[in-house]
């Protein structure tokens, strides 16, 4: 596969709570190694599109969903794909930090693939090196791995959760608004650390920033009550939008 | 003025408050410096190591109540702790249908049956067919007090827990089940560990369900067929009694048993989390 192929190709993607339909027949492709950003006014639906994409959305009474999203070429929504299995393969990091209570910095990390069975101590320490210095976290957190993961700091946790995402190894990593609980510096830690794991991952994330949006990711969905407005490169979208509610979002004039 | 008044009235507030936490504290601390001061003074070692002494004669101990009771509670609390935890566990994670529904009312029932209908229950479950009082009918009814304050207080406990933090579990390709047994219940052991140790000290100090069940005894038994002593039961005996050597008797019992909880209390604390009991002293 190239370079540009898609990894995730969503078609048709509705969701429903009860009789409420929250995304609109949304379509949109997401290549190798790019960083998404969604935006778009409260309520517009943003996160429960996200959150579809991993089939989280599935475990809130009442939700249900149609539609096709490939993974490399495979419906995810398929019937014979078992939720769990897929969530391997895509990661998703929350609105607040929110580290396991009572585990350990390293018990966090690794914590999936424990789950998974994976026994051998020298595995999981590797993984958890691996992956706290993908987050960027090693070397504030080295010295003191059996320290609990809540004793961290707000943007310390936040990413001691991408580590913990990471360490399962999906190829996409869903974020929700993952820095709208943390201050200034911690976000743009966060932002950083965003630009570095593009060089392997597949990121889409969902922000309330529209300069967030502009600054780290390379494409930009607007989403408006449901239904996907505009795609394109960030730089179209955020200087020359073709749809005037997209102008308008992102001017200010409403949102 | 308006600033000296809200200042006055912030005053009067914070001093009803400290008032009425004194209230709340006096009953507490009056009844524990009385049994520590008529019970200290009449404990001795033989209290712990030996057997009634024959009426008439001075002296004597419980050691076969003490050890009735921890037997009992323990035997119960093997019974009710487990399938409390899992009925709360129910609650908390699945506890949306009927069957949690009335779940909920059944236990919400339970924790306001009186102990002593609690003790006619398992008297006639377990003492009448098997013709005689025993320590396991006497275990039973304590699992019966027992269980619905941990089923209760479990499913509290783990409905604090954010549903994000579930969703992180099932966002890493985890099952339900080893989100909420590995993540969910255990981040909170500690807590739940506090619900279960309230509903034990609880039943510690029940005496009506172990009346007509364990009943009492005034040798060493460890059978759970037979008659059992127990610290409440003893103490109430002897309290009762004419014997003023048995009513001090009394009194050290009193003492022994809420030494005992206390004890079991923090030292458990101690095992499962030794930052809490350096927290608990601290408050205190």
């Amino acid at each position: 596969m190239s370079e540009s192929d898609n990894v995730l190709e969503v078609k048709n993607l509705n969701a429903w709570f009860g009789n409420f339909h929250a995304v609109k027949n949304v379509s949109n492709n997401y290549s190798r190694k790019s960083i998404t950003a969604i935006i778009g006014p409260s309520g517009c639906g943003k996160s429960t599109y996200l959150r579809c994409l991993n089939r989280i959305h599935e475990e809130v009474p009442g939700a249900r969903l149609s539609g096709e999203a490939l993974l490399l070429g495979q419906n995810i929504f398929a019937p014979n794909v078992d939720p769990v299995e897929l969530r391997r393969h895509i990661g998703m990091v929350f609105q607040k930090p929110n580290p396991f209570p009572a585990l350990s910095i390293f018990d966090n990390v690794v914590i999936g693939l424990k789950l998974q069975g994976e026994k051998r101590k020298d595995v999981l320490m590797e993984a958890a090196q691996k992956c706290l210095k993908k987050a960027a976290l090693w070397d504030e957190v080295k010295e003191k791995l059996q320290k609990q993961g809540t004793s961290l700091s707000g943007g310390q946790q936040q990413r001691l959760c991408i580590a913990r995402a990471l360490a399962v190894n999906p190829p996409v990593l869903l974020m929700d608004e993952p820095t709208s609980a943390l201050d200034p510096i911690a976000s743009a830690k966060i932002e950083e650390l965003m630009q570095t794991l593009k060089e392997e991952y597949t990121v889409i994330v969902v922000t309330h920033n529209m300069q967030q949006a502009a600054r780290v990711a390379d494409f930009t969905s607007f989403l408006m009550l449901g239904e996907l407005i505009e795609h394109g490169p960030s730089e179209v979208i955020f200087t020359n939008p073709k749809k005037t509610k997209t102008e308008d979002y992102i001017t200010g004039r409403f949102g | 003025m308006n600033y000296k008044w809200r200042k006055l009235r912030n005053k009067f507030f914070i001093i009803s408050l400290s008032l009425a936490a004194a209230i709340c504290l006096t009953p507490l601390i009056l009844v524990t410096s009385f049994i520590l001061q008529k019970g200290a003074s009449s404990l001795d070692l033989n209290f712990f190591t030996q057997l009634p002494a024959p009426v008439g004669d001075v002296g004597g101990g419980m050691m076969h109540a003490i050890l009735g009771t921890i037997y009992m509670v323990a035997l119960g609390s093997l019974i009710a702790v487990p399938l409390g935890i899992i009925g709360g566990i129910y609650l908390s994670e699945f506890g949306k249908g009927g069957i949690s529904k009335s779940l909920r009312i059944a236990t919400d029932v339970m924790t306001g049956i009186p102990s002593i209908i609690i003790g006619i229950f398992a008297y006639i479950l377990l003492v009448v067919p098997f013709k005689t009082f025993s320590a396991l009918s006497g275990a039973f009814a304590l699992s019966l007090i027992i269980l619905p304050v941990v089923i209760r207080s479990s499913e509290e406990i783990l409905k604090l827990v954010p549903n994000h933090i579930r969703e992180a579990g099932l966002a890493l390709g985890l099952p339900r089940w080893k989100v909420i047994l590995f993540i969910i219940v255990r981040g909170n052991l500690s807590a739940l560990f506090t619900g279960v140790m309230l509903a034990v000290a609880r039943a510690s100090g029940e005496t009506a369900p172990l009346l007509f069940t364990a009943f009492g005894n005034m040798y060493l038994s460890s059978s759970p067929m037979e008659p059992m002593a127990s610290l409440p039961v003893q103490i109430y005996t002897y309290a009762i009694s004419p014997f003023e050597d048995w009513q001090r008797q009394s009194w050290a019992g009193a003492f022994v048993l809420i030494m005992l909880v206390i004890g079991v209390n923090l030292g458990a604390r101690a095992i499962l989390n030794p930052s809490a009991i350096k927290e608990f002293f601290k408050r205190s």
